[in-house]
This record gives structure tokens, C-alpha cells and sequence, in this order.
């Protein structure tokens, strides 16, 4: 992977990780015994994949430019999900109105507050965990593992133990039917989300100038800051937008589940790992094939042999990790 | 004779030499100490994590690696005798099956999984292990023709091991000599000669070779010592341990199910054992094992007092309320790990 000698600095897009979502989906096809199941596992994985690429995002940026892995990360989801809860179940009259505007409406609020509330924690969360400890990976990863034991503590303290159910609002309920194809509303919301989620973090990483730091310092922050930038600051504002992603990622996923439980961050920080790790660790464009291979996996396994979904997303990370050791887009001085 | 026990590794310290006495003489007197079933659990319990414990304690403090796959070791090992003596019928030559084919497991797999990930970062340890682990403990509940799935297995023993068979017609000091006794004195003496045995671990060239590796991989490379290759060896022994803790926990409560050996809680659990006792130092282990396996049992009846006495303030009883202790240690861990990186034992070492 070193670079040819007459290649000009400018990016270069490795083609062949793309293939791989297309196979994956064709070696499906003939496993699977009709068309039209098909295409709704294969649209089930792909929103799938979207909700876990919002959540996965925050973090592999935050590893790509400062080097920290936030084994936190799950709580925020956590928050996310049941700050959601707090707003959508008083405002169960615009959820049960049977009026699209109402329920986007209503999602929309709970989805700003739980990116607030879940960026602002973010923001504590730098200044007071892990600014101590940059650079050490050991007591990062300590470190906020005891965020994390903490800040689920906090979360039962303030919700309580039970679980709480959140059902999803009415016009989104229910599935689109093409002939025999059945495909999930809220799932076409899911993929709409996600899409605009990586369109806009693809136009702020590639025309703003925000994002030109943020990539030069996922390259080399030490040139960046000679130059005369403050990469803390940026590294900072990363942060929180990365923890706000999993506050609505959090609500993604509880409305997706209509259920939350404290001990739901958790369970998807599984699949960010894996997701981080296929991707290869600090690459987002890696994090979004991942994330759909993942979600693509996930769907066909569980329709075909549901007993092994999780252990089929472990054996497609050892086979990529054995076709590339660092993941599929490896970043570069990692 | 104490130095070869100890293989030279003092305490160092009068306050923690008086401490492990104390624990020591607590743990060895147990059930003539404290006699009634909760307390001998707490003993056992004591016992068996301090293995846990010092086993994971040299994989983070001696080796510097992060793993989430301990508690995935800590239950094949109970898994094994469990297995095995469901299957095969409460015979010694079960349990002795079980648990040899249980080691054999956690050395394979965890040479694969050092032989596949240990080239590589902390982080990216950290994260393979921890993806395994849960799939290991879903694969667990998952298979519940063989595991008993999320009920885990109860099994009966063989009988010399059982409440009821008593060994002296007249109690001893006022306490029945029965089959409990005669268990507790197998994991009591096997947990604290394989804790010397990791004491000794440390304490041998390979020890201070694990330890040039956590401070410096580079540097060790470079004075011609395969640090994957240690790494590798440090994870099996590590690994191995871990399945004999878990042997001896599936023989104290005759029981094996998902809670108990395999759940992420006990993973954490054990962090905060390793971290709060003192990393890379054996004795913080048991340090760090007696008093959480304490604080767990007993420190909830004291929260309860507390929130109590701060019912009326908003919040407050929410945060002494008994279910919340782990919040407490969550932070005393934080604070650990700026404050007093080696602990408690590093604290009390640092005295002198």
C-alpha cells in the first residue's frame, strides 16, 4: 500500500471495498429462496447499516484525528435514546396524530435534544475524562470504561432500572408493499437519515475548510498545528459532533426497537466495533462499507440461521482483517 | 522458606503486610470465623476473584494488554466441569475431564486469538476481544441444548463435595465438619497456590520481560526479545488461570450459567478489582478481590442506611440508594487511575 512514485497528492479512491457490498449481496441471492424476500433483507440491511453508520461515525473520526477510542461511546447512545423517551412520551399527541408532519415533527424535537443534551455531555466528557490521559492508550481505554460504568449508574439513577417502551409514531408504522415485497416505513426513514447524515459529513470533511483540517489532522496534527491551527479546538468541536451523532443514532435505534434499556448501548457497541474495525480504525468512508456490510450480514444470516447472526459478523471481520490486516481504507500513519 | 514463596516479592510494606495477613488468616479460618452459608460464600467468592484477578492482572498491569475476553476463559472453565458433569455423572473422572478439556480450550483459543491480533495496537486488542467475548457469551445462551442456555446448568457433585455428608461424628470448634467444608478447603488451597504460582510468574526473567514490553515494546524488540511471542505466551497463561478460577467457582456453587461466569458486569467487575487493588502488583489482587467481593455484599446495607437518612432531597436518595454502589466504585476507579495509578498497594507501598 505505499504510495507510487508519480501518484500526485491528492486522494485516491480504492475501488475494490466498494465491490464488496454488491457481492455480498449477490452470494445472498441464490441462498435465499425467493426475489422478493430478497430485496426487503437486503433494504432491512441497508438501514440497518445507515443507523449504525450514524452512530459508528462519531467515533472513528474522533480515533482518526486525536487517537482516542472512547469505550464510552455506547452510554451516549444510551443517553440519546432515553432523552428521547422524555420527549416523545409527553408529546404523545403529536405521535399518535395520524398526520406525517406531526410525527416528524415530534421526532425532530427529540432528535435535537438528544443531540444537545448528548454533545454537551460529550463536551464535559473531554474536558474532564479523557484530556488527562491523551496519547496513553492503556488509561484511555480505562478511563472510559469508567465513564462508561459511571454514566450508566447516572442513567439509571435518573430513569430508573425499568425498561421503557417507545413505540413508534403512527405514519410510521407499518410497511410499503410492492407486489410482494414488503418494506418497512420506518426503515426508508432510517436509510434517508443515514444517507443525509453521510452526505453532509462528506461535504463538510471535502469542501469546508473545517474540513480540510479535520483530514490534514487526521494525517499529520503536529504539521497542522506548526502551521499555526489549533487542532485541539477542532479535535474538540469532533467530539461533540461525534457524541451527538450517537445521541440521534440512540434515538435511530430505540424508535427502531420501540424499546430502550440501559444496557442497549452496549449491545450495539459490539457492531461499531466491528464496524470500526472492518473499516479500518479513523476511516469513515471504511466505517460506511462497514457499516452496511454489517447490517447487509446481519439481515441474510438472521433470516438463513438466526442462531449465529452475531458469530457471522465476527467471521466477516477475520476474513477482511485477513485480506487486509488494518481494515479495509487503513489510515495512513496508524 | 517465605522467600521462595514469595519468590522475593515482599510486601514491602508494614500496613499491607498487615492487611494480607489479615486476609489470609480470615480466609483460611473462614468457616470457623465466620460459620452461616453467606458468609462462606462471601469467602469462597473472595477466593476464586482473587485468581481471577491476579491471572488478569498480569495481562494489564504486568503486560500492558487490554482484554475484554477474560470472563469468555473465566466460563469455559466453568463451563467445562459443568458440562462434563451433567453429561458423564458426579465422578471425580468427569470433573478431571471436564476441566482438562477446558484448559485445552482456553490455551487454543487463546493462542488464535494473541496469534491473530496481539501484532497490533492496545486499542485494537481491546476491541477484537471484547467483539469475541460477546459472541462467545451469545453462542453460550444460544445453545441451550448443551449449555442450558440462559439458565445456565445446575449438576450434582461427587458426594464427598455435598452438604450433607458429614466427616465428624462431633462438630469441630462448633462447626460441622460437612462436604461445604471440604470444597471451600479445595478452592481456598488450589486458588492460593496458583496465586503464588503467578507470583512467581512475575517475579521470573519472563515476568521482567513482560514488563520491559509494557514499558517500551520497541526497545525490548530491539534487545532481541519477540514481544508478540511473549505477549502471546503471557495471554495463555493469563487465559489459563482465568479457566482454572472458573473451575474452581463452577465447583463452589454447583451451578454455571451466563450471569455468573460470562456477562460483561464481571468483566467490569474485575477492572475495577484490578484497578482499585493496584495494577501490576500481585497483592493488589487480593486487595482489590477482598474488598470489592465485600463492599458488594455488604456495602449495600450500609447505602441503604444512607439513602434513608437522605430521603426528602431531590436526587440524593436516588444516589445512595442501594442498586447505585457501583456508581461509587465507578468513581473511586476514575479517580484511581489520575490519582494512585498503582492502587491501593501502590499507595501503601509509597508510605514507607
Amino acid at each position: 500500500m505505499s504510495p507510487e512514485k508519480d501518484e500526485l497528492p491528492g486522494a485516491v479512491l480504492d475501488k475494490s471495498p466498494l465491490a464488496l457490498i454488491p457481492v455480498i449481496a449477490l452470494v445472498a441471492l441464490p441462498l435465499i429462496p425467493s426475489l422478493p424476500t430478497w430485496v426487503t433483507l437486503t433494504v432491512a440491511g441497508l438501514a440497518m447499516g445507515m443507523m449504525i453508520f450514524i452512530m459508528a461515525s462519531g467515533l472513528t473520526l474522533v480515533f482518526g484525528l486525536m487517537d482516542v477510542m472512547n469505550f464510552a461511546h455506547g452510554a451516549f447512545i444510551t443517553i440519546g435514546a432515553f432523552v428521547a423517551t422524555s420527549v416523545l412520551l409527553p408529546l404523545a399527541g403529536w405521535t399518535r396524530a395520524d398526520s406525517l408532519w406531526m410525527n416528524l415533527a415530534a421526532m425532530l424535537l427529540a432528535v435535537l435534544a438528544a443531540m444537545a443534551v448528548t454533545g454537551a455531555i460529550g463536551l464535559a466528557f473531554e474536558r474532564v475524562i479523557i484530556k488527562p490521559v491523551y496519547g496513553q492508550h492503556l488509561k484511555q481505554i480505562l478511563i472510559t470504561m469508567g465513564g462508561l460504568i459511571v454514566a450508566e449508574q447516572l442513567i439509571l439513577a435518573i430513569w430508573g432500572p425499568d425498561m421503557i417502551a417507545l413505540p413508534k409514531p403512527v405514519t410510521l408504522r407499518g410497511s410499503f408493499i410492492f407486489g410482494d415485497i414488503v418494506i418497512e416505513k420506518y426503515r426508508v426513514l432510517a436509510v434517508l437519515v443515514g444517507l443525509a447524515v453521510f452526505a453532509a459529513m462528506f461535504l463538510v470533511l471535502n469542501r469546508t475548510r473545517v474540513g480540510l483540517l479535520i483530514r490534514a489532522g487526521v494525517e499529520d496534527s503536529e504539521m497542522v498545528e506548526s502551521l499555526g491551527y489549533r487542532i485541539r479546538r477542532v479535535f474538540i468541536g469532533v467530539f461533540a459532533a461525534g457524541s451527538a451523532l450517537a445521541g440521534l443514532g440512540g434515538v435511530m435505534w430505540a424508535l427502531y426497537q420501540e424499546t430502550v434499556t440501559s444496557a442497549m448501548g452496549m449491545h450495539v457497541m459490539i457492531l461499531i466495533f466491528i464496524v470500526i474495525i472492518i473499516g479500518g480504525l479513523g476511516s469513515v468512508g471504511g466505517c460506511f462499507i462497514g457499516s452496511l456490510l454489517v447490517g447487509l450480514m446481519a439481515n441474510y444470516v438472521g433470516f438463513l440461521a438466526p442462531k449465529i447472526a452475531l458469530g457471522s459478523n465476527i467471521l466477516l471481520m477475520v476474513l477482511i482483517l485477513l485480506w487486509r490486516p488494518q481494515g479495509l481504507y487503513p489510515v495512513a500513519k496508524r | 522458606m517465605t522467600r521462595r514463596l514469595l519468590s522475593g516479592d515482599y510486601p514491602r510494606s508494614r500496613m499491607l503486610a498487615t492487611l494480607l495477613l489479615l486476609i489470609l488468616a480470615g480466609l483460611a479460618f473462614a468457616p470457623f470465623a465466620f460459620p452461616g452459608t453467606r458468609s462462606l460464600d462471601v469467602a469462597a467468592k473472595v477466593c476464586v476473584f482473587i485468581l481471577l484477578v491476579a491471572s488478569y492482572d498480569l495481562l494489564l498491569g504486568y503486560t500492558g494488554i487490554v482484554s475484554f475476553a477474560h470472563t469468555m476463559f473465566f466460563g469455559i472453565g466453568a463451563y467445562g466441569i459443568a458440562i462434563a458433569a451433567t453429561r458423564l455423572g458426579p465422578t471425580w473422572g468427569s470433573l478431571v475431564l471436564g476441566s482438562l478439556v477446558a484448559l485445552a480450550c482456553s490455551a487454543l483459543l487463546s493462542l488464535l486469538i494473541g496469534m491473530l491480533s496481539l501484532r497490533v495496537k492496545t486499542i485494537f486488542f481491546a476491541m477484537i476481544t471484547l467483539a469475541v467475548a460477546s459472541f462467545f457469551a451469545i453462542l453460550a445462551s444460544q445453545l441451550s441444548g448443551f449449555t442450558g442456555g440462559e439458565d445456565g446448568l445446575t449438576y450434582k457433585l461427587p458426594q464427598l463435595l455435598l452438604p450433607g455428608t458429614k466427616l465428624l461424628e462431633a462438630p469441630l470448634f462448633g462447626v460441622e465438619i460437612n462436604g461445604r467444608i471440604v470444597s471451600y478447603y479445595i478452592v481456598f488451597f488450589t486458588a492460593a497456590a496458583l496465586f503464588l504460582a503467578l507470583l512467581r510468574v512475575v517475579n521470573s526473567p519472563f515476568g521482567r520481560v513482560l514488563q520491559a514490553i509494557r514499558e517500551n515494546d520497541f526497545r525490548a524488540e530491539a534487545i532481541g526479545y519477540r514481544s508478540v511471542i511473549y505477549r502471546s505466551v503471557a495471554n495463555c497463561v493469563a487465559a489459563l488461570a482465568a479457566s482454572a478460577a472458573g473451575i474452581l467457582y463452577a465447583l463452589w456453587l454447583r451451578y454455571a450459567g451466563p450471569d455468573t461466569t460470562l456477562s460483561f458486569d464481571i468483566m467490569i467487575d474485575i477492572l475495577l478489582m484490578v484497578v482499585i487493588g493496584g495494577m501490576g502488583t500481585m497483592y493488589g489482587a487480593v486487595v482489590g478481590a477482598t474488598l470489592f467481593v465485600i463492599a458488594q455484599t455488604y456495602l449495600q446495607d450500609l447505602m441503604k442506611l444512607a439513602s434513608d437518612a437522605a430521603a426528602g432531597i431531590p436526587l440524593l436518595p436516588d444516589l445512595v440508594h442501594p442498586d447505585r454502589w457501583l456508581l461509587w466504585l465507578g468513581i473511586l476507579f476514575i479517580l484511581s487511575v489520575y490519582r494512585f495509578p498503582a492502587g491501593i498497594v501502590g499507595k501503601l507501598r509509597g508510605r514507607q
